[in-house]
This record gives structure tokens, C-alpha cells and sequence, in this order.
């Protein structure tokens, strides 16, 4: 039999019984669209995430007191071997490579900020000007601190937006000074409340010069350094000049902890893949099933045309031809029905763009090629049973029904 | 033609063996008109399962035009049924959603021809079996005695050496069943071997040579006695 003519014959026996193949076809579809939907879902929320970690800008360096380490060497030999601090010195010594755009050293502290009769706890930055760009953040009334040597500690304040409500209610809070801690400062800013930063409510924080903030807390250590390379193909530069400065710095021994923006956001990456992977396996489940009910169906319908296998033996038909046509049929069901389901995917997905224009939804190419290839082998291999059956029908038996 | 030695076929029902068929021998040659009749179970319809390599005998030895068919694999028996028999049934079993070309085309299909000579055959056969008109009718817009007639053109499409018919008037009125005999019995006259089993002994009595079944046993056969 040649390919056209078996077309021809699966076409009439699919037309001949319509339910049957609207069936077969709806269930493979569903299949295929919840394949292509979900892991266009979860396409989305990674390119959404890692989308929101590229805004803080990739090339950022952060480094960190102390080395997080592991070695199988056993207990340290010397005990109360404390890390050095890392200082305003050592954030300073750090501005002379022209790999390094900015730099901006934080310590971290929690002090009470009162005006007038009101007061309240608020975690409070000490930084530099460059913090702002850093981080992205942007101002929403006045401006930020002044770009001057880090080390004076100059008496201004910039406050978030939750932290002026709280404090300042209605009254105008630019000018004003405030006390924190037991010194007072002046008011020159407020950040705009839409400025977001992973670990951090910017609405609820009070920053203020970085020297300040270590008269404030009494002591000369930094909670981190914050450096941004000048550009990408910096990065690598910007690290290993920090790490040798510091080294040089601390008597040779490395004792700081540098951690890029790229890191974590390779480590977001690969959760988010993860996850979608995960649910494209479910959705994978309801492509077998798709196959199960196409088994179902086919068997079925093997039963409903037995005379007519029985005849086409008796005309002369193999077992292998009788083979080839059910199988062909199953797999020519499962490519339409796969095709139907991309198209339903691809619908579906655009809507839910339509609905949440901040999710980047779309599936991935991989999945949308694998949902159609498991389609059309579900297809085959749970057609393989009936089609076995049929050619194994004995056209005695098939013949003598009416 | 074809040549039947102790042929047996045994089914099982439940723990029982039933000898469908015991020891038959027969001996058919080519061109002969043979009628088989016989009470129902007799073995009549069995004994032409295995003539045309639809069922296999539980023992003996079966040659059909010289060859031993009762060892074909699958897919020989397939061709053999395909390029060396006809068969024509009670019910017709024609393919309710293909027209009547189409159906008398299916072999030609199997076989894998081309659409142009396919065309070229089935019309030339439509035309001799007067079917022409009808040639884009379905099953059901077909008279019992027309369906019958597509059934037969589609048994010799392929220019079969044996036609079998099963009860080929049983479903039909007397004078589209005399019809369908005449068909026949020309095909017969050309040269096709014909075998028909029935109930009806005055359609069985037409034939050359008549063959009585009881039991899985040929009880008479006019060849022999005659």
C-alpha cells in the first residue's frame, strides 16, 4: 500500500467516525497545550526574576568580611582566629583601579530616630553618594548624600518614605533635623517609595554618611562593600584587584568573602529551570494520559470495525498491513491533535501576557518541540496494542458477525 | 487446483474438542463447479475458511495450484489470498463509507497499483457487471442484489483462479439471487474455479459436481458416485 493511499483510507475511517476522532484529538491537545502553558509559566517567572536581578546591574561585586570555607582539614589549629574587619580604609584603598566604577562601603546598625515627640526603631545605612547608583535606588523628594570624602562625618540624613509618614505625618520633612541615636541630623532627602532591593525595605530605612554611622555605632567595622565594575567584561579584573589589595592589606592572609551579582543570579537561574522542568513533567503526565484515552478509543473502535478487518484480511490484506494502517492512524491523530495543542498553548500564553504584562511569558523552544515529539510517540506507543490486536483478529470470527 | 488430504480441524469449546472438519480429502481441479451443502455444522463454511487460507487446519496437507500452503507465513498466506482467491459472502461486507468503485478498488489498494491503473480496471469491471451508474454510490444507496454484484466484482478484481462464495444468495430476494448465480456461473464459464457453499439445494443443485457435509464428513460427492 503506498503512503497515499493509506492516508486516503485513515481520512475516511477518521471522518467515519467523527466523535471518536474529536475525542482522540481534544485529549491530545489538552496535553499539549498544558505542556506548552506551563512551562511557558515557568519560562516566565525565571526571565521575570532574573530580569529583576539584571536591573540591580550585573557587574556588581559585593564583598564581605570574613572567609566562608570549607576544607576537610579537620579543626582549626589556632583557636580564635577572628576574621579582620574590613574598614573605611580598605574601601577606600579599593577606588584606585580603573576597573571599578564606584564603591560604596556599609556598615549596619539599628538606632532609635526621633523628631519632636515622636520616635521610632529603624535600621539605619551608613554609606556614600555612590550607594544611589549603585543600587538603583531614586530619590523621591530633595537629594541624596553629598558626594564628599567619605571620611567626615557630615550631620545629614536621607529618609524612606515610610519612615517620613511615621515621623513627620503631614509636616514637610526636607530641612528638618532629626535625632538619631544621640547625635542630630539634618533631613536632606527622601527615596522614592518604588524603589525595591532584595533583603532590604527601602521605605523603612534611614541613611546617612558612612562615617557617621560609625561614630553613631562606635565601632570601624563595615558590614560590606559594594562595587560596581565599569563594565561586564570588568568584573573578573575588579575581582582580583580587590582580592589583592585586601590581601596586601591584611598582612597577606585572605580573609574576605567576594560574591558577584552574577552568581546569585546563576543560582536563580538554575532554580527556575529546575521548576519548570518540574512542571513540564506533570504536564507531561496528562500527554500520557491523552495516550491512555487514545488506547482506550482505538480499542474501541478496533471492536466497532472488526467485520471490516476481518474483510480486508479476507481481500487479502497482512497482519503488518492492517498494522501499519491503525498505527499510522493513531500517529496522524496524535500529530493533528499535538498541532492543535500548540496552537491552544500559544493562545493561552499570550493571554496570560495579556493579563500580567510584568510576566515575560512565552514557552521555551525546547518544550514546545518535546510536548509535539511525546505527542506523536504517546501516540504511537499506545497505539501499538490496539493496532496489534487488530492484526491479530481472526477474520473467521471477524466475518461471521454481521 | 486445489488439493485437500486428511484435512482436520478441531475447536475447543470449554473443555470439549469439537472435529469441525474430520479427515476430509478433496480434490478440486481447475475450471470445476462445485457446490458444497450440508445441514448447519456440518463444517460446510469451515471447510471454505481453509480453502481460502482464512482459517489453518489443526492437521493434513492442503496444495493450492501446486503449492503447499498449509506452512505460508502470515504475510504469504496474505498474497496468496490476495493475487489467487475471490471470496463473496452471505452479508456482502462491503465498506459502508467507501462508494462502490472505491470498494471494488480496495484489493488493487492492498496490492498497491497506481490510481490510473486502478481506474482502468474497476471501470472496465463496472461495466461488466453493470454497475457503471452506480459507480459513486455508497453501500447504503445500493439495492441487496447491486451490493452483491460490487461484492463480486471486488472478489475478481484481481483476476482470482477461485472464487469462493458463502450462502451468496442467503441475504437476497429470488430474483436478484438468480442473478447474482448467472454472474457466477459466467465467471465459471471463463475459466474461474467456482465453489459455493448453501442451504439451497436448487441453487446447489446447478452445479457440475455437488458435495453433501454431515458431521465434518463428505457424506456424497457426485463425482465419485456418478
Amino acid at each position: 500500500m503506498s503512503f497515499v493511499d493509506i492516508m486516503k483510507f485513515i481520512t475516511g475511517s477518521l471522518e467515519g467516525h467523527r466523535l471518536r476522532s474529536v475525542l482522540m484529538l481534544s485529549a491530545m491537545a489538552i496535553g499539549v497545550a498544558a505542556v506548552v502553558i506551563l512551562t511557558s509559566l515557568g519560562e516566565g517567572a525565571r526571565r521575570y526574576v532574573t530580569g529583576e536581578f539584571a536591573s540591580l546591574g550585573t557587574h556588581l561585586i559585593i564583598v564581605l568580611p570574613g572567609k566562608a570555607e570549607t576544607t576537610g582539614e579537620g579543626p582549626p589549629m589556632f583557636i580564635g582566629e577572628t576574621p579582620r574587619d574590613l574598614t573605611l580604609d580598605d574601601s577606600m584603598a579599593l577606588t584606585r583601579s580603573s576597573s571599578i566604577r564606584r564603591i560604596a562601603p556599609i556598615s549596619v546598625g539599628s538606632a532609635a530616630v526621633s523628631w519632636q515627640e515622636r520616635e521610632r526603631e529603624v535600621p539605619i545605612l551608613g554609606s556614600t553618594a555612590d550607594l544611589l547608583e549603585i543600587r538603583h535606588w531614586t530619590m523621591g523628594q530633595g537629594r541624596f548624600l553629598p558626594p564628599e570624602d567619605p571620611e567626615k562625618a557630615v550631620p545629614v540624613c536621607v529618609i524612606g518614605a515610610k519612615v517620613r509618614d511615621e515621623l513627620f505625618g503631614s509636616h514637610s520633612a526636607l530641612g528638618e533635623w532629626v535625632r538619631i541615636g544621640d547625635r542630630r541630623f539634618r533631613v536632606i532627602g527622601v527615596l522614592a517609595t518604588e524603589g525595591r532591593s532584595i533583603g532590604i525595605d527601602v521605605e523603612e530605612l534611614v541613611v546617612i554618611p558612612v562615617a557617621s554611622a560609625q561614630m553613631l555605632f562606635n565601632s570601624p567595622s563595615l558590614f560590606r562593600i559594594l562595587i560596581e565594575a565599569r563594565n561586564r567584561d570588568a568584573v573578573g579584573t575588579a575581582i582580583e584587584f580587590t582580592r589583592n589589595t585586601l590581601r596586601e592589606r591584611h598582612q597577606g592572609e585572605e580573609d574576605v568573602t567576594i560574591v558577584t551579582q552574577d552568581a546569585v543570579l546563576a543560582t536563580f537561574d538554575r532554580i527556575f529551570n529546575a521548576l519548570t522542568l518540574t512542571v513540564a513533567g506533570i504536564a507531561t503526565i496528562s500527554l500520557i494520559v491523552a495516550g491512555i484515552l487514545i488506547m482506550n478509543v482505538m480499542l474501541v473502535a478496533i471492536t466497532q470495525r472488526t467485520t471490516e478487518i476481518g474483510l480486508l484480511k479476507a481481500i487479502g490484506a497482512s497482519g503488518r498491513q492492517i498494522q501499519t494502517l491503525f498505527l499510522t492512524e493513531a500517529a496522524v491523530l496524535s500529530l493533528i491533535g499535538a498541532l492543535l495543542g500548540l496552537g491552544i498553548g500559544e493562545a493561552g500564553s499570550w493571554f496570560i501576557g495579556y493579563l500580567y504584562p510584568a510576566l515575560p511569558v512565552g514557552p521555551p523552544l525546547w518544550a514546545v518541540i518535546a510536548a509535539a515529539i511525546i505527542a506523536v510517540i504517546t501516540g504511537i506507543v499506545f497505539g501499538t496494542l490496539p493496532a496489534r490486536r487488530a492484526a491479530r483478529l481472526d477474520p473467521v470470527q471477524a466475518l461471521s458477525r454481521r | 487446483m486445489i488439493n485437500l488430504e486428511a484435512i482436520e480441524r478441531i475447536f475447543k469449546v470449554g473443555d470439549q474438542q469439537v472435529h469441525a472438519l474430520d479427515k476430509v480429502y478433496l480434490d478440486v481441479p481447475a475450471g470445476e463447479y462445485l457446490s458444497i451443502m450440508g445441514p448447519s455444522g456440518s463444517g460446510k463454511s469451515t471447510l471454505l475458511n481453509i480453502i481460502g487460507l482464512l482459517d489453518r487446519p489443526t492437521a493434513g496437507r492442503y496444495t493450492l495450484d501446486n503449492k503447499d500452503v498449509t506452512s505460508l507465513t502470515d504475510e504469504e498466506q496474505a498474497r496468496t489470498r490476495r493475487e489467487t482467491i475471490g471470496f463473496v459472502f452471505q452479508f456482502f461486507h462491503l465498506v459502508p463509507r467507501l462508494t462502490a468503485k472505491q470498494n471494488i478498488e480496495l484489493p488493487l489498494v492492498l496490492a498497491g497499483l497506481p490510481q490510473n491503473e486502478r481506474n482502468a480496471r474497476s471501470e472496465r469491471i463496472l461495466k461488466a457487471t453493470g454497475l457503471s451508474e452506480r459507480a459513486h454510490h455508497r453501500p447504503d444507496q445500493l439495492s441487496g442484489g447491486q451490493r452483491q454484484r460490487v461484492a463480486i466484482a471486488r472478489a475478481t478484481i484481481m483476476e482470482p483462479k477461485v472464487l469462493l462464495a458463502d450462502e451468496p444468495t442467503g441475504n437476497l430476494d429470488r430474483t436478484s439471487g438468480g442473478e447474482v448465480i448467472e454472474i457466477l456461473e459466467r465467471l465459471n464459464q471463463r475459466g474461474i474455479t467456482l465453489i459455493i457453499v448453501t442451504h439451497d439445494p436448487e441453487i446447489g443443485g446447478r452445479a457440475g459436481r455437488q458435495i453433501h457435509m454431515i458431521d465434518g464428513r463428505i457424506d456424497t460427492d457426485n463425482s465419485r458416485t456418478a
